[in-house]
């Protein structure tokens, strides 16, 4: 099972690698993970998504809420919330598959970042399967790369 | 700016002392000269060189398991902070308060591979509670008290200091700050009141109760609420080999130790149990046995101030998170109010442990010609009457000291329990003694772990601190031979120490006491002799080499699956009968 958790930690140096030590050191996956500032500056906000059964999720919680620069954790299993995520990917574009490219782009509101003679970069944003379905679609042009934020989540009121 | 400023070694002094250090034991080096010449000059503060860097930070973790206080340990960069580790590992493991400070290369150095440079908060980080790396001399006396309070509140365990030169040597007010306040950690001391009551309730149904306790009860200081549990509530108390001393164990209701090398009485009645009340203890692998046979029949009720503990290992029903002893002051308090008649409900299940007991007491056998390893630990216990801080090493030894002696209070028994430090024991015991000078500390030892940290004699020798090494010299490297014995077909691969030095001769050579039995009619002679010593004192006590640590449960097995010495020895004769 996946799991989108959040964490608030504290902006110093070394977080990040105490994270990742837990979840590598006791065996646990991270599938994505993101991590920016919020409004306070001696915050940072972690966004990790993980895979595993009821149990490891119980500890990975824990885990987390033990570690002494981790302020808060939010499981967003049993909450109502919005994930998105934002990818970049680069296609080939010979001529004749420009403008196909383009007409598939607009239909998941992706928007071109870059163009040269022989490529498209496009941004696309949305959920995981959104992302998922338009990285399908471009497949057969032959796509260059494919860099992906990570997921963010945030609770609805 | 009115008030004088001191560089970063003074206000690593002045921290320090209003910590109450009354010991340190630092090796210097490099990097850290500017702190040992501000040390030089100071008189309140014990300044103890150990042999080894491994050796101090077990030092200061013998000092704080026998004392309850934080052990302080200082080494320097590089090679110096790389020799911490071990030590840092086991107390970890263990959660034994420790603070180490480490030296570290300049700031503007960090990173470019300088002379003797390690990146110890990044090597340390898993195995440490928390550690810092200061790069400000501002932030260093806060700093310390943090790392003071974070190495004794909760679940305790060691955290580091890295001070590059410079901050040590730069100046700054001295402004020590009275209070913590971190917001990120706030244990929990105090157990939810109604997780509480259930416990209680289920206490009182409970027909065939069981109190496994582990380390927890020692480190929050609670023995005496244990009693005072078990008394009222006539339940059988296991502990786990860091819960020694936890529990009378020389009390009726005492089971001994459960796990691997448990009693058969423990084990079975942790199998048979309906309730297990597990305090301050973590269910262990070396505790459970095979999990999915662990206690099929119990409900389980946890109390621990780590909440990561419950639920890790083995499904718990009642949870309890809080400090051990502040929780059985309160389920203390609940069990008083439910007046059950204690003895009548548990009577029938003290006589089904009691004959258990009977059936299979920890025993061996007596030899007249060799010197059985357990029976110097059985003489020991009958000369010192149980008085005297014991430290061990790890191997056969250790269970046996484990087994065949007696702990009835709390912190008299220091042992690496879960990472299972070879050379533990000599530094540890010098460390204890350091700390409780009044007691006789003996190091009980393997000729195996004895070599790991031996250059401490010279420590004790010239800081005058006399200790009391036992070694059970088997000649070999005795778990792992019973190990290869039992499992592995007998094929003993790099087991043989076949070129043990003389051991008295070694302690004689660092200006200890040696001293050897090698039949048992020698064995009191000794340890009296021994006991005397004013100085650090060898005991070389040469032991029957195949003896193996029974009960034994093999790993994998569930714990009432155990092994016992009588029935390996009645294969062995009808083996021999048949050839
Ligand atoms: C540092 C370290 N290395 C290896 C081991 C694995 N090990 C566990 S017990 C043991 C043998 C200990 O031998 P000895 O100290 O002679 O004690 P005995 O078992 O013979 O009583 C070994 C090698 C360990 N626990 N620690």
């Amino acid at each position: 099972m996946k799991h989108i958790i959040s964490a608030l930690v504290e902006n110093k140096f070394g977080v990040l690698s105490r994270v990742s030590g837990l979840f590598s050191g006791r065996g646990f996956n991270i599938e994505t993970i993101s991590i920016g500032p919020t409004l306070d500056p001696t915050v940072s906000q972690m966004t990790i998504v993980t895979t595993g059964d009821e149990r490891i999720l119980e500890q990975i919680l824990k885990q987390l809420n033990k570690l002494i620069d981790v302020i808060k954790v939010t499981d967003f299993a049993d909450k109502e919330f919005v994930e998105r995520e934002m990818c970049l990917i680069k296609i080939n574009t010979p001529v004749e598959h420009r403008s196909e490219a383009l007409r598939i782009a607009d239909i998941f509101r992706a928007r071109v970042v870059d163009s040269t003679q022989k490529s498209y970069t496009f941004q696309v944003t949305g959920d995981e399967k959104k992302i998922e379905a338009f990285i399908e679609l471009l497949k057969p042009m032959g796509i260059k790369e494919v860099v992906r934020t990570g997921k963010i989540a945030i609770t609805r009121d | 700016m009115s008030n004088k400023e001191i560089t970063g070694a003074e206000i690593f002094l002045e921290s320090l002392k209003r910590e109450k250090v009354d010991t340190i034991f630092a090796y210097p080096g490099g990097v850290v000269l500017k702190i040992f010449d501000v040390l030089y000059d100071q008189k309140d503060i014990r300044i103890i060189l150990p042999r080894h860097e491994q050796g101090g930070v077990h030092m200061a973790d013998g000092y704080a398991r026998s004392t309850g206080k934080v052990g302080v340990a200082l080494a320097t960069s590089g090679p110096g902070a790389t020799n911490t580790v071990t030590g840092l590992a086991t107390a970890y493991m263990d959660s034994i308060p420790i603070v180490v400070f480490t030296g570290q290369v300049p700031t503007a150095l960090i990173g470019n591979d300088a002379f003797q440079e390690a990146d110890i908060v990044g090597i340390t980080r898993p195995c440490t509670k928390y550690n810092f790396l200061v790069k400000d001399v501002k932030d260093l006396a806060q700093t310390i008290k943090e790392a003071f309070y974070i190495a004794a509140s909760g679940r305790p365990g060691p955290v580091l200091i890295d001070l590059p030169r410079d901050v040590v040597t730069t100046k700054a007010e001295f402004i020590w700050p009275e209070k913590v306040d971190i917001r990120s950690y706030k244990p929990s001391v105090t157990g939810n009141k109604r997780q509480i009551m259930q416990a209680a309730a289920a206490i009182a149904k409970a027909k065939k109760p069981v109190a496994y306790i582990g380390g927890g009860v020692i480190s929050s200081n609670a023995a005496e609420q244990i009693r005072e549990f078990a008394e009222l509530t006539r339940i059988p108390v296991t502990h786990t080999l860091m819960g020694i001393g936890g529990f009378p164990g020389t009390h009726p209701l005492s089971l001994g130790m459960l796990g691997m090398h448990g009693t058969y009485y423990a084990n079975m009645a942790i199998h048979h149990s309906d309730l297990i009340v597990a305090i301050g203890a973590r269910f262990d692998d070396r505790v459970t046995g095979k999990v999915e046979g662990f206690a099929p029949e119990a409900k389980i009720i946890h109390i621990d101030v780590d909440p990561t503990s419950i639920r890790k290992n083995v499904r718990v029903d009642i949870p309890v998170v809080g400090d051990v002893k502040h929780v059985m002051v309160e389920l203390n308090k609940e069990l008083r109010a439910i007046k059950e008649p204690w003895d009548a409900i548990r009577k029938s299940w003290i006589k089904q442990i009691d004959a258990w007991r009977e059936e299979r007491p920890l025993t061996y056998e007596q030899s007249d010609e060799v010197i059985k390893p357990q029976f110097v630990i059985e003489k020991l216990y009958e000369l010192t009457g149980g008085d005297a801080i014991i430290v061990t090493d790890v191997g056969q030894h250790q269970m046996w000291a484990a087994q065949f002696f007696k702990y009835d209070t709390p912190r008299n028994w220091l042992s690496s329990g879960g990472l299972g430090t070879m050379g533990y024991g000599l530094p540890a015991a010098i460390g204890a003694k350091v700390a409780r000078p009044d007691k006789n500390v003996f190091s009980i030892s393997g000729d195996g772990s004895i070599q790991m940290n031996i250059q401490e004699i010279a420590t004790s020798i010239e800081n005058n601190i006399p200790v009391k090494v036992i070694i059970l010299n088997n000649r070999f490297l005795g778990m792992v031979r019973q190990w290869q014995e039992l499992f592995y077909a007998e094929r003993y691969s790099s087991v043989d120490l076949g070129s043990t030095p003389d051991f008295v001769k070694l302690a004689e050579a660092y200006g200890a006491i040696g001293l050897r039995a090698v039949k048992p009619a020698d064995v009191e002679a000794v340890l009296k002799e021994g006991l005397k010593a004013k100085r650090t004192v060898f005991m070389d006590f040469v032991t029957a080499r195949y003896e193996k640590v029974f009960p034994m449960v093999p790993a994998g097995a569930s714990i009432n699956e155990m092994i016992f010495g009588e029935e390996k020895k009645k294969e062995e004769k009808k083996l021999k009968a048949v050839k």
